[in-house]
């Protein structure tokens, strides 16, 4: 319980059931801070106190879990080696693949709970080869991105009580069952960049170095303090000299931390028609290839039809181009509204551009 | 976990963080809330609202041994702890405070209060089985001690600390002693005249009386410095309108405790051997925490090989009620720096539970938590 309106009426939806439930709010902040600031981070001591009041509304005993140094070491100091390794991390599906859905499931069974319920906006549905996890009813709210690194065991282990739901509904609902956090604002950003502002923190966590910032032939096109401070498909904060020859507006197109250098270019050479993922996972039976499904590769985007084929990692043919896709980030299949699984994104064909 | 059914019975087994309130203490409670007046009013109502204060400050100071004048009313134990540490602050020409690495955080966090205002402190070594060694207080306080304070019994481990010769060294270099009494009163004799301390800590619902007061008995030979400010009530050290009827319940609680004394401690010394060597028998990997001399009410157990926590919970879901007894952020359990002083890694500072046993402790209550240890331990190593 994450002291947000979701989780509230997951549990209480879950109570309404006949379950035996125990609210759990995870303590993933080693300083965390006092008072939350609009709608920024979910770990403030305010955060823990709203879920601890709500559990007590819907009279089940809550406990908070110290998770601080598991969610340090795999997922904030994961997302600063991605950077630093010049790759662009999704830290909420490195949280749900290691901490959410394995370490605190793995704590509950141990300590003898049958099952973890959440507040995401995802379904699960019986299917001929077990549960699958699917989009959910609300798509402006679906998290079925962010569960995609889920396994099968995983899957099987959750439940998703929102997920036939729209959002709007299930604040009507907080507020009638007269839970406190009916009316709290989602909340957004990095949970541990609680300001929102990443650049800033990768400056502070990976310093400053001056680098070159070359045009598609090498050519020095201005400087910056630092390559991974910037995504692929970035356009704001290049503070280039000298127009393009085009004069239109250039983007990131790579990063080279090694030679600590940025490569920009036009908004066409962003194009990506091929994904070289690594490390697939599967919510449900692996499926090998290749075979017809669709891709999203970011929390909100929009799902890209293409042909999948998995060998030692999954080689990805889109249907029609995506732009700004960085290695690093997560790649989940589809079939329908399904899950089928995920990978991370290795390599673009945009990356061999420089052509 | 649908298939077990949730208990119906509970058992409290954390008197040492608030013990029920007392027949005694209720009875005196309920006799004085409908009373009108400010104890601190001249006019009739007032007076007679300042007679049950002063029948409790006398009930109270006759039960430990002090004179009536020496009580100072506190809102509890945290105000009480902190009005020693700050009062001794100022003291001229003695900027340096004396106490152990096993205070509660009452009196730590006052003291680093005190650091910052550029006072030093000496912070003494506890023994591995939890003990304050006076010789080391005598070879450590000097003639710029303002204070030597140390817990007559420790809130985690139990430990009984030889209180009287800590405060004879004290007044050897005319520091003066203080000791927080919270976990003594009511399970062990606490004399204050006989101690030799110049002021001495009590906490109402520690010992069965309602929680909102407490008390600092402070010598009439000292004057510390106040540290809240107002209306200069109770000597001037502490202002603020006394609460008659809590007074009135505190001062019957301590007085029953006290009077009871004899008997209850040995109840509780049976009750917690039982408790302590059943563990140690049936719990294989288990240690419990202090030597001799240890409270009757309180029993540490090391679990090696669990995180404390997770046996907390499972026990908490089998109907006991048992804490860590260390310091909780914000629902995260620290690892306990009691623990940590008295030599322990920081794994079994992560796997200690404070069973504490009071006057509702029942032999019952031991058995049923015997009964139910061995399995939740193997479940909660499982875990870990």
């Amino acid at each position: 319980m994450s002291g947000g309106v979701d989780s509230a009426v997951a549990a209480a939806r879950m109570v309404d059931a006949g379950h035996d439930v125990t609210g759990v709010h995870l303590a993933l902040s080693r300083n965390p801070r006092t008072f939350r600031s609009g709608a920024r981070g979910c770990c403030s001591l305010e955060d823990s106190h709203d879920a601890r009041r709500a559990a007590d509304r819907l009279g089940i005993p809550f406990y908070v879990w110290d998770f601080s140094d598991r969610f340090a070491a795999e997922v904030v100091d994961d997302f600063v080696a991605e950077y630093r390794a010049g790759r662009t991390p999704n830290p909420c599906l490195r949280c749900n693949e290691r901490i959410k859905f394995a370490a605190v499931l793995d704590r509950g069974v141990a300590l003898g709970f049958d099952a973890i319920a959440t507040g995401h906006y995802a379904r699960l549905e019986d299917g001929p080869a077990g549960v699958e996890l699917h989009r959910a009813a609300d798509d402006s709210k679906d998290q079925s991105y962010v569960l995609g690194v889920l396994t099968a065991g995983q899957v099987a282990r959750s439940l998703f009580p929102l997920g036939g739901d729209l959002k709007t509904d299930v604040r009507a609902e907080a507020e009638a069952r007269g839970l406190g956090v009916a009316r709290k604002p989602d909340s957004h950003d990095i949970c541990f960049i609680p300001d929102g502002d990443t650049a800033g923190y990768l400056r502070s966590h990976l310093g400053s170095t001056q680098g070159p910032i070359l045009d598609e032939d090498g050519t020095v096109v201005g400087e910056h303090d630092g390559a991974h401070q910037f995504t692929v498909g970035q356009r704001r904060g290049l503070r280039l000299g000298r127009p393009a020859d085009d004069g239109r507006p250039r983007y990131v197109l790579d990063i080279s931390p090694v030679t600590n250098t940025v490569t920009v270019g036009p908004h066409d050479h962003l194009r990506v028609s091929r994904l070289s993922c690594i490390r697939p996972t599967w919510a449900g039976p692996r499926r090998d290839g290749p075979w017809r499904g669709a891709v999203q590769v970011r929390a909100h985007g929009a799902p890209v039809g293409a042909t999948i084929e998995i060998g030692a990692g999954a080689e990805v043919v889109l249907d029609e181009p995506l732009v700004g896709v960085a290695p690093g980030q997560g790649a989940v299949f589809y079939s329908g509204t399904r899950v089928v699984g995920s990978a991370t994104i290795a390599a673009t064909d945009a990356m061999a551009v420089p052509a | 976990m649908g298939d077990n059914a949730r208990p119906t019975r509970r058992v409290y087994l954390d008197h040492a963080a608030t013990t029920p309130l007392l027949p005694a203490a209720r009875a005196a409670l309920l006799d004085t809330l409908d009373l009108v007046g400010n104890p601190h009013a001249v006019h009739t109502a007032g007076r007679r609202a300042r007679a049950v204060v002063d029948e409790a400050r006398e009930l109270l100071a006759d039960a430990l041994d002090a004179h009536p004048m020496e009580v100072v009313f506190t809102a509890g134990g945290t105000e009480a702890d902190n009005l020693a540490v700050l009062g001794a602050a100022g003291r001229e020409g003695r900027p340096r405070i004396l106490t152990s690495a096993i205070e509660h955080p009452a009196v730590a966090r006052a003291f680093e209060h005190v650091r910052g205002d550029a006072a030093a402190t000496d912070i003494l070594p506890v023994t591995p089985g939890g003990h304050v060694d006076p010789a080391a207080v005598a070879a450590t306080a000097g003639p710029d001690t303002a204070l030597v304070t140390v817990q007559w019994v420790n809130n985690e481990v139990g430990t009984v600390q030889p209180i009287g010769a800590i405060a004879s060294a004290a007044a050897a270099v005319g520091a003066w002693s203080h000791s927080d009494a919270a976990q003594a009163v009511g399970h062990v004799p606490v004399s204050f005249a006989a101690s030799g301390l110049d002021m001495l800590t009590v906490a109402a619902h520690k010992v069965g009386g309602p929680v909102g007061i407490g008390a600092l008995l402070v010598s009439r030979d000292i004057a510390p410095a106040p540290s809240s400010f107002g209306g200069g009530q109770e000597r001037s050290l502490r202002s603020g309108t006394l609460s008659a009827p809590l007074a009135a319940a505190f001062a019957a609680a301590v007085a029953h405790a006290v009077r009871g004394l004899d008997a209850e401690s040995a109840r509780l010394t049976a009750l917690r051997t039982a408790l302590a060597s059943g563990i140690l028998t049936s719990v294989p990997g288990t240690r419990v925490n202090g030597t001799d001399p240890v409270s009757p009410g309180v029993c540490s157990v090391t679990f090696t090989g669990l995180r404390a926590s997770d046996l907390q919970f499972l026990l908490d879901r089998e109907g006991f009620d048992c804490s860590t007894g260390s310091a909780c952020h914000a629902g995260v359990v620290q690892p306990s720096d009691v623990l940590l002083a008295m030599g322990r890694s920081r794994a079994d500072a992560s796997a200690t539970l404070r069973f504490s046993l009071g006057w509702t402790t029942a032999p019952d209550d031991v058995t049923a938590l015997l009964r139910a240890l061995p399995t939740l331990v193997e479940r909660a190593r499982d875990a870990a």
